[in-house]
């Protein structure tokens, strides 16, 4: 009797053992998530994220630009509530070939009487066509210094690539600026001193 | 409730008394009753919030409360009765009923049991406590979606914190069962002789381990997002709010499974009792159960159609959440059969019981009419949403809860309750639930969004109805209570086998259940027990 019992102790406490194993790992599984869910949206271009650098524009821009079909690409800003800033795109849409280059502006000024640095983070959207929108110039790959009353034009120079899917006609891309708290603190120590 | 008759039975032990027995107690049916007591405290401080939301919705216009304070209603009331109310009292009604189902002594792991529910009391003051601090409760709905619950109070870190208590809580309990279901299961009780309801809990256990974590880990990027400068969800620092909604909705699909697999589990005992017939389909019903489970996680981002996602993937979430429409029709299929032409009787339990297959499965039509995807951007945050949901969850979980209480409450106190006055309660409930809820499918069509205090002129008619409805509904369960209340108290004295048809081995120990049952565990092939148990199924 005394040997089942214990037999019995044991298996519980297996079972126990395991399923609490279990639970610590899916929450693990959690954490996991995010980097899955980052590299998904990287592959997939779901999430409508861009490529966080320049991208080189001999490798990828192709040497024919298809005349033959016309993309239309809006342009969007938006101000994070904390940050002094106006910002609008220069062109509020654009008609464009795929293949061949283009350049417009954002213009951003500091209506505060403090410098702000701010960083600006893009998304294209459908996210699908993220994947065909190329920036060889941005001002969202660097932080931005507007010193009081400043106004700066900040040119943006992208190309649709033709792979585009035949469907899409209309691709926006849009910015929001945040304020980059820790940048600004230094450069407002900086020209205190 | 059970210590009167329990008496002559435990006279070898030393049993603390007072308040001190209820706090060590290591007892399943006493933790049963006191997480039973627990929810339905818990379901009258969330329907008083609700009837705080339904009074502000009487008329168009700011009126009673100012829009923060409705936010935070609509939060609270949600995570009260989800958390405290709903996934409790199946806590509660697993503690008490799955030892005695299977013939076990009590769960495997008394200790642990004892401070899984008391883990419940604090994390609900945690939780009710932020309704009192200057940021006031949070206000972001219960979904707590960044970036809006990031830039609420420093109360969150307090809903966080009785968030993880909670999730540890059910995950302690979840543990218990399923230990209790694999390794104490009477002799000859094999996995497919187990009752229903006992099926039911063990597939519910496993969905509270794989996912109660996931959502803490959720809520802690909340916190240190706010609290501790990560960027989880902060677009600024690189992080994403929509990575939020997956993995809360990873977690929150399964959960809304989790509160109704075990009312399943409810109705396909109570339906055989009362139509004097096995269960129809009984190896169908399994399956089907874990089916269900399945799919549940693979399914999560039908929450969320209006964020944006390419066409594939709307379509595999569109397709996917229609599929479950059919092992849930086979369980209801096989609800029905199990009726037809049996010997019914309509005593309260069954009459909740069929309230809920009817109700349960309105519910179910409007839960595949936002499957669609186009249909849900119309219907996305409207109140169309609110009434699906709460037809589920109110007419489907709550009604299962309270036929179960009807059908074991003789077993617990060993007294009748007055039958005619949960005649009265069940039809109270039935007739007023849907004058509160039905309305809202039509102002959710019409396009009243959700979690707003005020609305346009024209749903005002509705919206009476609907608040009429939601304070009557209200005024019922007090009924309730007192039905319970006055069993608890004395009665007609209960048989052991208190229902005619009713089988299983929670039928063969006398009425109230005493302390202690099945100290020798009973074989289920023997042949006084297998008239019991009906045998195999």
């Amino acid at each position: 009797m005394s040997d089942s019992r214990a037999s019995t102790l044991n298996s519980k406490l297996r079972y126990v053992g395991q399923l609490a194993l279990f639970a610590v790992a899916m929450f693990g599984f959690g954490y996991l998530l995010v980097p899955l869910y980052d590299k998904f949206c990287e592959v997939t271009g779901i999430g409508g994220r861009t490529a966080e650098g320049p991208v080189a524009e001999a490798e990828y821009l192709p040497t024919e630009p298809d005349m033959s079909r016309e993309v239309t690409v809006h342009f969007d800003a938006n101000v994070n509530s904390s940050l002094p800033w106006h910002f609008e795109p220069v062109e509020k849409t654009m008609a464009v070939h795929p293949g061949k280059m283009y350049e417009t502006a954002y213009i951003a000024t500091n209506y505060s009487d403090q410098p702000v640095v701010a960083q600006a983070v893009p998304s294209v959207a459908p996210g699908l066509a993220s994947l065909h929108f190329n920036k060889t110039e941005c001002f969202c790959f660097t932080e931005q210094l507007l010193g009081p009353g400043e106004s700066r034009e900040m040119p943006v120079r992208f190309f649709v690539h033709p792979d585009l899917d035949d469907g899409t006609n209309f691709v926006t891309l849009s910015y929001i600026v945040y304020k980059n708290d820790d940048a600004t603190a230094r450069e407002t120590v900086a020209m205190g001193q | 409730m059970t210590d009167a008759t329990a008496a002559q039975h435990d006279a070898h032990e030393h049993h603390p008394k007072g308040l001190a027995r209820w706090l060590f107690t290591t007892n399943h049916k006493e933790i049963g009753t006191l997480y039973l007591i627990f929810s339905l405290v818990m379901f009258l401080v969330g329907g008083a919030m609700a009837l705080v939301i339904r009074a502000e919705l009487f008329a168009p216009g700011l009126h009673l409360v100012n829009p923060e304070f409705f936010n935070q209603m609509t939060t609270m009331h949600a995570l009260v009765m989800i958390f405290g109310a709903v996934m409790p009292a199946f806590v509660g009604l697993a503690n008490w009923m799955v030892p005695l189902m299977i013939g076990a002594p009590d769960m495997a792991l008394p200790r642990m049991n004892n401070w899984s529910f008391w883990i419940m009391p604090f994390a609900f003051t945690l939780l009710l406590a932020t309704l009192f601090m200057p940021s006031g409760a949070p206000a972001s709905g219960w979904t707590l979606y960044p970036p809006l619950s990031l830039q609420g109070g420093n109360s969150l870190a307090f809903v966080i914190l009785a968030i993880h208590l909670m999730g540890i809580s059910s995950i302690m309990g979840a543990i218990n069962i399923i230990a209790t279901i694999l390794n104490m299961r009477a002799p000859g009780m094999t996995l497919l002789r187990m009752p229903m309801f006992v099926w039911t809990w063990l597939i519910t256990a496993f969905l509270l381990i794989a996912v109660m974590p996931v959502l803490a880990g959720a809520v802690t990027m909340l916190l240190t997002d706010r609290f501790f400068g990560t960027s989880f969800f902060n677009a600024a620092g690189g992080g994403d709010p929509v990575l939020y909604q997956h993995i809360f909705w990873f977690f929150g699909h399964p959960e809304v499974y989790i509160m109704i697999l075990p009312a399943f589990g409810i109705v396909s005992e109570i339906i055989p009792t009362f139509s004097r017939k096995k269960l129809f389909g009984y190896t169908s019903m399994v399956y089907a159960t874990a089916s269900i489970a399945f799919l549940s996680f693979i399914v999560w981002a039908h929450h969320m159609f209006t964020v944006g996602m390419p066409l594939g993937a709307a379509l595999f979430f569109m397709y996917a959440t229609m599929v479950i429409a059919v092992p849930t029709g086979i369980k209801i299929f096989n609800w029905v059969s199990t009726m037809w032409r049996g010997s019914m009787t309509f005593e309260t339990p069954m009459l909740f019981a069929l309230g809920f297959v009817v109700l349960f499965t309105i519910g179910g039509l409007s839960g595949v009419m936002l499957a669609i995807v186009p249909a849900d951007f119309q219907y996305h945050d409207t109140y169309f949403v609110v009434a699906h949901f709460h037809y589920v969850l109110v007419t489907g979980a709550v009604f299962a809860i309270m036929a179960s209480v009807y059908y074991w409450l003789p077993k617990w106190t060993g007294h009748m309750y007055n039958e005619t006055l949960g005649k009265i309660h069940f039809w109270w409930s039935t007739f007023w639930v849907n004058v509160l809820f039905f309305p809202q499918h039509y102002l959710g069509l019409a396009g009243m969004p959700r979690r707003i205090p005020d609305y346009a002129i024209q749903f005002t008619e509705f919206n009476v109805i609907s608040s009429i409805g939601g304070f009557a509904f209200g005024i019922g369960q007090l009924l309730f209570v007192y039905i319970v209340w006055q069993c608890a108290r004395g009665g007609q004295k209960a048989t052991a086998n208190v229902w005619e048809g009713a089988r299983g081995l929670e039928w063969t120990v006398p009425s109230p259940a005493p302390l202690h049952t099945f100290d020798n565990p009973p074989n289920v092939d023997d042949p006084d027990l297998v008239a019991h148990t009906g045998g195999t199924r």
